[in-house]
């Protein structure tokens, strides 16, 4: 359908531009970082190397070209899916991103997942029972999250359950001296549960919280009053209208949360010496390991972006009253 | 016999004042009104009258911080909260003003069959859809499509169909005109007094004098919460309204129709 073809191509578009600008103002900031990448690269052996060598090695890498020419060969590198090599990993910045999304795809997909569905729900019995004792419990629940930082969470729960309590493992996302094939689902589930928790308890309150507004405004809308006009029960009123005309909202929060989402894993992966992406962001930043840094920030950019953009596809998809030939504001229409 | 009554039907909203205080704001007042079987009730007045807030009283949908005194009688039994939720789409059915009364992200044939649901009609099949549609002119195509699509005329004939389809015994209509051009108003009264000549009991609430005489038996006329008469819809037809109180004589010459007329005679 051609309504159909024009309305992705536009976004596809729209998203080369957006990721053409994080490498511009990434790469930038890289420069201007005072991160020497070859002091970087040397590390201990930099008392080894004299300035003639540095000099060399400058040379050999183009830094010595001006920026601009630095920036397009990287960008002509990336298209062709050269990401350069990682000093901090000592490998190819693909393979250690390769490594690294396994395993923060498992703790980032069931935390966003966890917080979509369990949020979603909280948010829903909460609006249901307004004022209720349900209500004021989900409330101060999500309220006391909403303002806790994740990294504090996370070190409660190291020393509630993992020091205190002995029931989690203190670190990694698999128990230590074995070998990967060795370790079975159990043990990487075991080793998943806390930072697992630690991530979905931030986003589980900011769903939750989201949906009980939203929830709330339906519950008073003229299609709620005439559903209890006709006989509806207060359950049937919320699920009937409220949960389904509040879902479209939850989900479009869901999605544009995966930015605060790769956030907050980092925090927490640091916490549990968890080997994902987090972790491995950390390292690069703290170690000027510049093209393992631009290739996690252009990565983060593309599923963030790509995230929002599904975000408006679904509401063009399921909301009826959107019609995309006619090039309607997508989040401006309301239940 | 008579069908529904209220009797000193009072409604005040309790809101908080200060820190501690509370103040009960009154908005509708002593109102004393019945209908029978077979008989239309237009419940006129201005805007801000209080002509919805009684709908929604006699249907018991308002907020948690209404204060409701007197009583609601439905063929002779007085009426608590829970006694009106049973009665409500069952032997009570509402006609809400406007489009915004439907989901707009469910199909017409959706909302049809989760009001027969709800009005307690078993196996309610697309067939009864369509046939509940039927009787007020609008054709099976509607059942598939949504809200916001209708026309203000089409969509007040599938709440018509909405309210009907648990056989109520009053239908309480609010504002059902509104918006709509003269054809389609007319076809809704006669919707209406069509419900009433099958023997059901219709309460009109409206702002629109004229159309209400002309569809009515008889006339209520609220003035700020207040009932400030209950007329014969043929006495606002004799002789200019002169056999009317001051105050709905007042408004009925007030019309542009009339005012000239009443100009003429005096």
């Amino acid at each position: 359908m051609p309504v159909w073809f024009r309305f992705v191509a536009m976004r596809l578009f729209r998203l080369a531009l957006l990721l053409i600008g994080v490498a511009v103002v990434a790469f930038a900031l890289a420069k201007m970082s005072p991160v020497d990448p070859v002091t970087a690269y040397l590390g201990p052996n930099i008392a080894k190397v004299g300035p003639e060598q540095r000099a060399l090695i400058a040379a050999r890498w183009g830094l010595d070209q001006p920026v601009a020419t630095q920036f397009l060969a990287w960008l002509s590198n990336l298209a062709s899916g050269d990401f350069g090599w990682s000093a901090t990993y000592n490998a190819p910045v693909v393979d250690v991103i390769g490594s690294r999304v396994a395993a923060s795809a498992a703790l980032m997909g069931l935390a966003w997942m966890f917080s979509g569905v369990i949020g979603f729900s909280l948010g829903v019995i909460a609006a249901t029972f307004q004022g209720g004792w349900c209500d004021r419990v989900i409330r101060v629940y999500a309220y006391v999250l909403a303002s806790t930082p994740t990294f504090w969470i996370a070190i409660l729960l190291l020393m509630g359950f993992s020091v205190a309590l002995g029931w989690t493992p203190v670190c990694c996302a698999a128990p230590i001296g074995l070998l990967p094939e060795e370790v079975t689902l159990i043990q990487r589930l075991h080793h998943l549960i806390l930072p697992l928790v630690a991530l979905s308890i931030l986003g589980i309150s900011q769903i939750a919280l989201h949906t009980r507004a939203k929830m709330i405004d339906i519950l008073e809308s003229d299609f709620a009053t005439y559903a209890r006009a006709q006989g509806a029960s207060r359950l049937d009123v919320a699920l009937r209208h409220g949960a389904r005309n509040a879902a479209l909202p939850a989900i479009t929060v869901l999605f544009a949360s995966l930015g605060e989402l790769f956030g907050g894993s980092i925090l927490a992966e640091q916490v549990f010496s968890y080997p994902g992406l987090g972790s491995a962001t950390i390292a690069a930043g703290v170690r000027g390991d510049v093209p393992l840094l631009l290739a996690i920030a252009m990565g983060t950019t593309l599923v963030v972006s790509l995230g929002n953009t599904i975000a408006d596809s679904l509401y063009a998809v399921a909301d009826p009253r959107i019609d995309i030939a006619a090039g309607a504001p997508l989040r401006e229409i309301g239940p | 016999m008579t069908l529904f009554s209220v009797d000193r039907l009072t409604v005040a909203f309790r809101r908080y004042q200060g820190l501690v205080g509370e103040v009960d704001i009154g908005c509708l007042s002593d109102l004393t009104l019945d209908v029978v079987r077979g008989e239309v009730v237009a419940v006129f007045g201005a805007s801000g009258a209080g002509k919805s807030l009684f709908a929604h009283a006699a249907l018991g949908l308002l907020p948690g911080n209404a204060v409701v005194t007197g009583s609601i009688r439905f063929e002779g039994e007085r009426l608590d909260a829970a006694r009106i939720a049973a009665l409500r789409g069952r032997r009570i059915a509402l006609v809400p003003q406007s489009i915004s009364h439907l989901d707009p992200l469910a199909t017409v044939g959706r909302q049809l069959g989760w009001a027969a649901r709800r009005a307690g009609r078993k196996g309610f099949t697309a067939g009864d859809a369509v046939a509940a549609l039927d009787r007020f002119g609008l054709d099976g195509a509607v059942l598939a499509r949504y809200p916001h699509t209708l026309s203000g005329g089409m969509a007040r004939r599938v709440l018509l169909a909405i309210a009907t389809l648990g056989e109520p015994d009053l239908v309480i209509a609010d504002e059902p005109t509104n918006g709509l051009d003269p054809d389609n108003a007319d076809r809704v009264f006669g919707y209406l007094r069509g419900f009433a000549d099958a023997g059901k009991g219709v309460i009109v609430i409206s702002h629109d004098l004229s159309a209400a005489v002309a569809s009515a038996d008889r006339v209520a006329v609220l003035r700020d919460g207040a009932l400030v008469a209950t007329e014969q819809a043929a006495t606002f037809r004799e002789d200019g309204g002169a056999g009317l109180t001051p105050y709905a004589r007042a408004l009925w010459r007030a019309l542009p129709q009339h005012a000239f007329s009443g100009v003429a005679h005096a």
